[in-house]
């Protein structure tokens, strides 16, 4: 009945090991790593999260948008509100009583609550994606002048903010947070940063559950779509201002969620951290882990932070030089990323072991998740093309 | 005008003015010219319901430019477009004419190249289903349907071939397929068999028999060989107007189409 049915589900499990993989190794880090390192991973892993969003809107949606820093940088700055007015005791925060205000504005009065705070660091964002995408891809605007525009609101809100010391800390951002406590455990303490650590490693379990749901869903077949063709989208009686705009609110919440769970274990957000160069270097990760894979978008992620990191510490003087090399080598000869030429390359090997045609077997693992083998698993086609053309032929000749 | 010979197949226009409750597409006194360039002269021109339909005729005989004013890309200056008796195309929005069921495929393939034939079918099923029904499955029905398809256009075993490396031909069959996933009432097809191999245009004109059994079909075509074999009734346009129309075999003895057609290289006779 089946006819690869048992291909289908090896294949169908092969594709989830290196993901449960990577899962292992994280939820076991803690045993190998110094506290140092590990929060580092921590920091790492909430930059995957911003990547795997980054990848749905630009790896498979095709738009790149530069203002994944934004959307980061005000999730992090809602939950840092939370911690410092925790951390103050009730007290104006320092920031403010140094740039003489003498009560706490407005706005920053509901993040007192930690719950409003979560929810407030997640709904802007999307509020601002839902807006600015809604007018956006309504007027059409594609390619590279959305880019444009993401980045421009990036820039003006990242000098905005700098501009506004008595309200969000000026050029040094929110912090001094550490005196802050959760669950009456201190934001320092150990076991607080362990708990965070692992609310990473969940949430980015989650995140990359929710985007392969999303990426296997028709959704995500007009995802691709409208990369390839929008018009044609358009032509089929769609409408790709919605498809569009939903995909890049998603993408802002994933940036969101990243930025609340990065400020409890860096300790600090500051508008460098959300300006227009770390929404380039997000750009960054994924096209070095490989456009249009989900797992790409994490081990970019991984990769380039931690190569950045292993060449800031040893060549503490020309390290840039090789970080630019890195990336114009990757774009060079590595088009489709770490995990799009290993998988390549694993389907090659696999044409050469099976024999099965390559035309069938190119998708790799990808296409077999993405494909629903429905109709053949119905039932195996019997007639050839031949056939079925006699069949019209004779139907025709009998018709006429 | 050039209207009808006489042959007693179908009249172009109907005297009276009056629709019949039979066409499926009636086109009367159609007149668009650009800058003083009459692409299209006062033409008529109608078709039954379930008919396939061929127009022939030289270039610049505003072949294209009837498919145009068909499905609303181009507004003609005079005259009036009558859409399954009732519906006035030339007053109705682009993407209103192809809900209302006019299905066009340009002359280039378009298919999502990234996406496998079955994606291609499924993203043509799904148009009317809102953005949060994307992630739910395509009904049953729906499915039936793909399979179906994907049989008549003989691409069931190519199924799960990503479109972008399909032949020339495949993907002019896969595009025909997913318009006929959006069930037109009426196919407009621009040579459709253009750049196919010998092959693949005796697939296509069976496949246009068969697809004439859901739906009418008007057919722009070029290539003679292939109006002899599987055209029915052929209408000629020349110069913008029609010329002649009626069956294959008496309009390629026609001494005007003849006239028309003569010096080239695939002339009719």
């Amino acid at each position: 009945m089946n006819k690869r049915g048992i291909n289908y589900y090896v294949l169908l499990i092969l594709g989830w090991v290196p993901f449960l993989l990577l899962l292992g190794l994280l939820l076991m880090a803690p045993q190998f790593l110094s506290d140092f390192r590990l929060s580092q991973l921590g920091k790492f892993l909430t930059y995957a999260i911003i990547a795997i969003g980054l990848d749905l809107i630009w790896g498979y949606g095709g738009m790149m948008s530069l203002g994944q820093g934004l959307f980061f940088g005000l999730g992090a700055y809602g939950f840092a509100m939370y911690l410092k007015l925790q951390s103050s005791g009730g007290k104006l925060p320092d920031f403010m009583f140094w740039s003489g205000l003498e009560t706490l504005p407005w706005f920053w009065a509901p993040f007192q609550n930690p719950i409003f705070a979560v929810l407030a660091s997640l709904a802007i964002p999307a509020l601002i994606a839902a807006v600015l995408g809604y007018l956006v891809f309504r007027s059409r605007v594609q390619g590279v002048y959305f880019s444009i525009i993401t980045q421009a609101l990036t820039l003006l809100v990242s000098i905005w903010f700098i501009g506004q010391q008595a309200y969000t800390g000026g050029t040094n951002g929110i912090t001094n947070l550490g005196s802050a406590q959760l669950f009456g455990i201190s934001l320092l303490a150990p076991e607080a940063q362990l708990g965070f650590y692992f609310a990473s490693v969940i949430c980015l379990a989650l995140v990359y559950l929710l985007a392969t749901g999303m990426i296997n869903s028709r959704f995500g077949r007009m995802l691709v779509a409208l990369r390839d063709n929008e018009a044609r989208v358009r032509f089929l009686g769609y409408n790709p201002v919605v498809l569009k705009t939903l995909i890049f609110v998603t993408s802002a919440v994933f940036a969101a969620l990243a930025g609340i769970l990065f400020v409890p274990q860096v300790g600090i957000i500051s508008p460098s951290s959300m300006g227009v160069v770390p929404s380039i270097e997000m750009v960054i990760w994924v096209a070095i882990g490989g456009r249009g894979t989900l797992l790409g978008a994490i081990v970019g992620a991984l990769v380039v932070s931690y190569a950045r990191s292993f060449l800031s510490e040893t060549y503490p003087d020309i390290w840039q030089y090789f970080f630019g090399l890195l990336f114009i080598i990757s774009v060079l000869f590595f088009k489709s990323g770490i995990v799009g030429t290993l998988q390549t390359g694993f389907n090659r090997l696999r044409v050469m072991l099976s024999g099965e045609p390559l035309e069938m077997s190119e998708h790799g693992l990808s296409y077999y998740r993405t494909a629903d083998l429905e109709p053949i698993a119905k039932s195996t086609p019997s007639t050839h093309d031949a056939h079925l053309l006699d069949k019209a032929r004779s139907a025709a000749e009998g018709g006429s | 005008m050039a209207g009808g010979t006489g042959n007693g197949v179908q009249l172009a226009s109907a005297p009276n003015g009056i629709a019949t409750h039979e066409k499926i597409i009636d086109v009367k006194g159609v007149t668009v010219s650009f800058d003083g360039f009459k692409a299209l002269n006062d033409l008529n021109f109608s078709m039954r319901h379930g008919e396939l339909r061929f127009v022939i005729g030289p270039n610049g005989a505003g072949k294209t430019t009837l498919l145009d004013v068909m499905t609303g890309k181009t507004r003609p200056q005079t005259g009036t477009v009558t859409f399954n008796d009732d519906l006035n195309v030339l007053r109705a929005a682009e993407h209103e004419l192809v809900r209302q069921g006019i299905g066009r495929k340009f002359q280039n393939p378009t298919v999502f190249s990234p996406l496998t034939v079955y994606e291609n079918l499924e993203a043509a099923a799904g148009f009317h289903d809102g953005v949060f029904h994307l992630f739910s499955k395509l009904a049953d029905p729906l499915h039936q349907k793909i399979d179906d398809i994907l049989k008549l256009i003989g691409l069931w075993e190519r199924a799960y071939v990503r479109a972008g490396i399909l032949s020339h031909g495949e993907k002019q069959w896969l595009e025909i397929g997913m318009l006929l996933m959006q069930e037109p009432k009426l196919l407009l097809l621009d040579e459709p068999v253009a750049g196919m191999t010998r092959q693949e245009r005796n697939r296509t004109g069976e496949l246009l028999r068969e697809i004439s059994k859901r739906c009418s079909v008007i057919v722009v075509e070029h290539d003679m060989e292939f109006v002899r074999n599987y055209a029915g009734i052929v209408s000629v346009l020349h110069l913008g107007s029609l010329l002649t129309e009626g069956p294959v075999e008496q309009v390629q003895n026609d001494p005007q189409v003849i006239e028309v057609y003569i010096g080239r290289s695939r002339s009719p006779a």
